[in-house]
């Protein structure tokens, strides 16, 4: 049997990020996924928006992390080498009814101690964003809303927690937890049994199944379906910052925002479903994004979509961000509601469960040698041609163009595969370097990337899959 | 600058395919000196590599050959005229004003090419699931019908076994024999249109032969499987072109293949300022093949989907031949610019553009209808006046017509082409 203090169980942005704090610290922790990449279901299909925090609910949980870990991403995203990008968010209100709302929704802001929200004349609106809807009214500038690669946050924050110590499980499906006197005793995973003290439940949309391991099943998750679509980088309507509309009564809404890579967003739909497998588009929910989006952005060239994906937040009901200790249950943590918001809380939220493992009674000694910077992936096509040349003398690989929509070369597909806790599948491929992530959605460089996994993991061709067993990518070779 | 190779020569070809080849041979047979293809696979032949089933060169050579028959004559005719060629090569821009290529390979490393003229041969790339937006998940086993077809006759690897193929196109029939052959099982192929996408011929030789049923007026509802697929939903659509939901059906497969359509490559042309058709998504030329950008020219499928390569072979020599005549300052200047209007029925004409008063006495118009029509007469006419008639049994949108034009006869500005049904005429 393996032996550790900390499992955390879900490898999504909330867990890598929890990893990483605790690596900081004297303590065994061992990460276990269900999937075979890192990144998590909902914290790798979402809007990639990081917020500030100026909507939530004052006075809750999860107003308190948001609103705190916006301003540490500036650190963070040098420190770990991670795109992002504060291009800030505006809320224009199109009709007079929205008009209305404004000082509402600038009081929560106040309200949620954001307070750098101002107010935007309908010409100053439309002089940021020429392709706003004429019509606006007004509206608010958000300016600390911004963007960032959430795959690439999740994998940074989970090579670094590697680097300083902290193991990863993938395909360590929990099958249960063993209590013994009110104290957390093992981990029971498709991979063997894990002896652990503390066990952190930041399965995202299944933690309602892991707190029922434990008969701490006081609430069910409640997935909320939101389907959105990508634009090509060259569609002629785009706009600069994250354009959100006034929410409603039943939903936030439909926004439109770049991409850090420099498509354009927008989506998604906000649908309650029964089945947290269930990820499909649907023409009801893409013909809706459509609808709405027009509204604030009416030249939205929908024909240049390059792809339609789906994620499944995971809500929970009773509704809210929720934190979980048992004075019953020594060691188990109980993370639930960590919905939309939960990219840009996972940093936050990792600080504060730290914090309360502390008070808990947790013996938490900082290291002496934590590496608290991580080094990227070289991205080519962003270098200057210079530097670009010199790194083909040095490395010819990266003279290999593999993906074409995106300049990815071959060397940069080796890094992907060869750095610690490298891909082992096409999507992981695609989310460290973004071959496949282009307009012809792998049509090209897909046949390669097969080949380039098979060669360098040294597995038959029909061996490679697309992201979980079972996901082959072909069947096999001919005659 | 340290580290970045350069090079010279008088015409450089971006795209060793089909397209490029055949510019290249006209540019030394026009005389250039050096001419250069930049070619980012690592062979010559573009996508005919892959094409290993014949139908190639009926027009032009009047035999039936494979697809690396056809380019080989191009490849051996290149070799002996001493053209030049870099594989593996991609180029990363192109730059319009100054005629410089910014490209990158393994060998020469970041290389700069400066070029006297600059034909662009990209070729296209096929239309994906998600441009049409298919509703459902996204497991493995989605392929473009090219992708598959790269797979099993260029890496010898099948994508699957059970095949549902969306689209009626050249390749998605040629792979659905293709398939069957290796052992597959093809269950059927499904057309939104009313009519087929590709070629009649294909269908007799593809799957009638095979016995693959075609279903016309139906689509892919939904995609299922979260894994690897495992079926799909596909239901008949009304004249709206909007699916009858209630009347989906399951059908199960592995593996479903996208036939359905193909755009021109152009994101270089783009990115160097290079005026765009949006009926064609290619570059506006005219009948030189000449782009809005002086001496920088473009043929084949990155101008216009073609459906035959013997047409994508005539069109590149007339670009390569013009390439060079600009490339040594003998492209005669024109003294008027005749556009090419399409009329009744017409969706498109390539070139877009006539030169009047400068090299050319004849131009060659191709152009493709928008709905098929049986007994027609395809009329061009100068303004309001009628320079030439053309009888046709029947007009196809999956099938390319062509006429010639003389430039002379071009009096009005306007050169307007148009399909009349012969039963009114």
């Amino acid at each position: 049997m393996i032996k550790t203090d900390v499992v955390i169980i879900g490898a999504g942005a909330v867990g890598c990020a929890i990893a990483r704090e605790l690596s900081k610290y004297e303590i065994d922790v061992i990460v276990v996924d269900k999937n075979e990449d890192i990144g998590g279901d909902a914290s790798k299909s979402n809007s990639a928006i990081i917020h500030t925090g100026y909507d939530a609910a004052p006075g809750t949980l999860e107003s308190q992390l948001v609103v705190a870990a916006n301003p540490m991403y500036d650190r963070l995203a040098k420190e770990l080498d991670v795109p992002f990008r504060r291009i800030g968010a505006i809320l224009p209100a199109i009709t007079l009814e929205q008009f209305e709302q404004l000082p509402a929704i600038m009081e929560k802001a106040f309200k949620n101690h954001v307070y750098d929200v101002e107010y935007k004349s309908a010409a100053e609106l439309l002089e940021m964003e020429p392709n706003l809807n004429p019509e606006v009214k007004g509206g608010l500038f958000i300016p600390r809303e911004s963007i960032i690669d959430p795959f690439i946050l999740c994998q940074a924050l989970a090579e670094n927690a590697c680097e300083n110590g902290v193991h990863f499980l993938p395909g360590a499906k929990v099958t249960g937890i063993n209590v013994e006197n009110g104290r957390i005793k093992s981990v029971l995973t498709a991979k063997g049994e894990i002896s652990t003290t503390y066990v952190i439940n930041s399965a995202g949309l299944y933690c309602d199944e892991i707190a029922a391991m434990v008969g701490k099943a006081d609430y069910k998750v409640v997935p909320r379906k939101g389907q959105f679509f990508i634009l090509d980088k060259n569609t002629s309507c785009k706009v600069n910052h994250i354009v959100l509309p006034i929410p409603t009564k039943v939903t936030k809404g439909k926004l439109m925002c770049p991409t850090i890579h420099g498509n354009m967003l927008i989506g998604p739909t906000a649908e309650d479903i029964p089945d947290k497998e269930d990820k499909s588009v649907t023409y009801e929910g893409l013909a809706s994004i459509e609808q709405d989006v027009r509204k604030l952005v009416p030249n939205v060239c929908i024909r240049d979509t390059i792809t339609q994906y789906c994620g499944l937040r995971p809500n929970r009901n009773p509704e809210g961000l929720h934190f979980d200790m048992y004075d019953d249950l020594y060691g188990y943590i109980n993370l639930s509601g960590v919905r939309s918001t939960g990219l840009t809380l996972s940093v936050a939220m990792a600080k504060y469960v730290v914090r309360q493992m502390l008070w808990s009674g947790a013996k938490l000694n900082l290291k002496e040698n934590f590496i608290p910077r991580r080094k990227g992936i070289v991205v080519f096509h962003e270098l200057p041609i210079n530097e670009q040349a010199a790194l083909v003398k040095k490395n010819p690989l990266y003279g290999n163009i593999i993906c074409r929509c995106e300049t990815i070369t071959e060397a940069e597909i080796l890094d992907a595969i060869h750095r610690p806790l490298g891909a082992k599948s096409i999507d992981a491929v695609k989310r460290r370097v973004r071959a496949g992530m282009g307009r012809c959605q792998g049509g090209f460089c897909g046949p390669k990337v097969i080949e380039i996994l098979s060669r360098e993991l040294n597995i038959p061709v029909e061996s490679v899959n697309k992201n979980n067993p079972g996901s082959y990518m072909v069947s096999g070779t001919n005659k | 600058m340290e580290n970045i190779f350069e090079m010279f020569c008088d015409v450089a070809i971006v795209g060793g395919g089909p397209a490029g080849l055949s510019a290249a041979v006209a540019a030394k047979e026009e005389g250039s000196q050096k001419v250069l293809i930049i070619e980012r696979d690592n062979a010559l032949g573009g996508i005919l590599q892959q094409c290993i089933h014949p139908g190639f060169g009926l027009k032009l050579f009047n035999e039936e050959l494979t697809g690396p028959e056809y380019y080989g004559r191009f490849i051996k005719k290149a070799k002996e005229l001493g053209v030049e060629y870099l594989l593996s090569t991609m180029v990363l821009e192109v730059n319009a004003e100054n005629k410089i290529i910014t490209c990158v390979n393994s060998q020469t490393g970041l290389t700069l090419i400066k070029a006297g003229s600059i034909v662009l041969a990209m070729g296209c790339r096929e239309r994906t699931r998600a441009n049409i937006m298919v509703p459902g998940t996204r497991p493995a086993g989605l392929y473009t019908a090219g992708s598959a077809q790269r797979l099993l006759n260029r890496q010898n690897i099948m994508v699957g076994k059970k095949i549902v193929i969306l689209g009626s196109g050249d390749i998605g029939m040629i792979m659905a024999r293709r398939m069957t052959l290796e052992g597959a099982r093809v269950v059927m192929v499904v057309e939104l249109m009313d009519y087929l996408a590709g070629l009649t011929r294909n269908k007799v030789q593809c799957l009638d032969d095979f016995g693959i049923p075609l279903r016309l007026s139906h689509t892919i509802t939904k995609i299922v499987g979260n894994k690897r697929v495992e079926g799909v939903y596909v239901a008949p659509v009304g004249p709206d072109r909007k699916p009858v939901v209630e009347k989906e059906e399951f059908v199960e497969c592995d593996t479903v293949l996208f036939s359905v359509g193909l755009i021109p490559e152009n994101e270089l042309t783009k990115k160097a300022g290079i005026k765009i058709d949006p009926v064609t998504s290619g570059p506006a030329v005219d009948q030189y093949m000449q782009t809005s950008a002086e001496g920088i020219f473009a043929c084949g499928n990155v101008v216009h989907v073609n459906d035959l390569v013997d047409n994508v072979s005539s069109e590149s020599a007339i670009a390569g031949k013009y390439a060079a005549k600009y490339a040594a300052g003998n492209l005669n200047a024109h003294t008027r610019l005749v556009r090419c209007v399409p009329g009744v029925n017409i969706r498109y004409i390539c070139p877009q553009f006539i030169k009047v008063g400068g090299d050319e006495e004849k131009a060659r118009l191709y152009f493709r209808v928008q709905k098929p029509m049986k007994q027609v007469t395809l009329v061009a006419k100068s303004g309001s006046e009628i320079i030439l008639k053309q009888k046709e049994i029947r007009v196809n949108p999956g099938e390319m017509n062509s006429m010639e034009i003389e430039t002379s006869k071009l009096a009005s500005d306007d050169l307007i082409l148009e399909v009349d049904s012969d039963s009114q005429a």
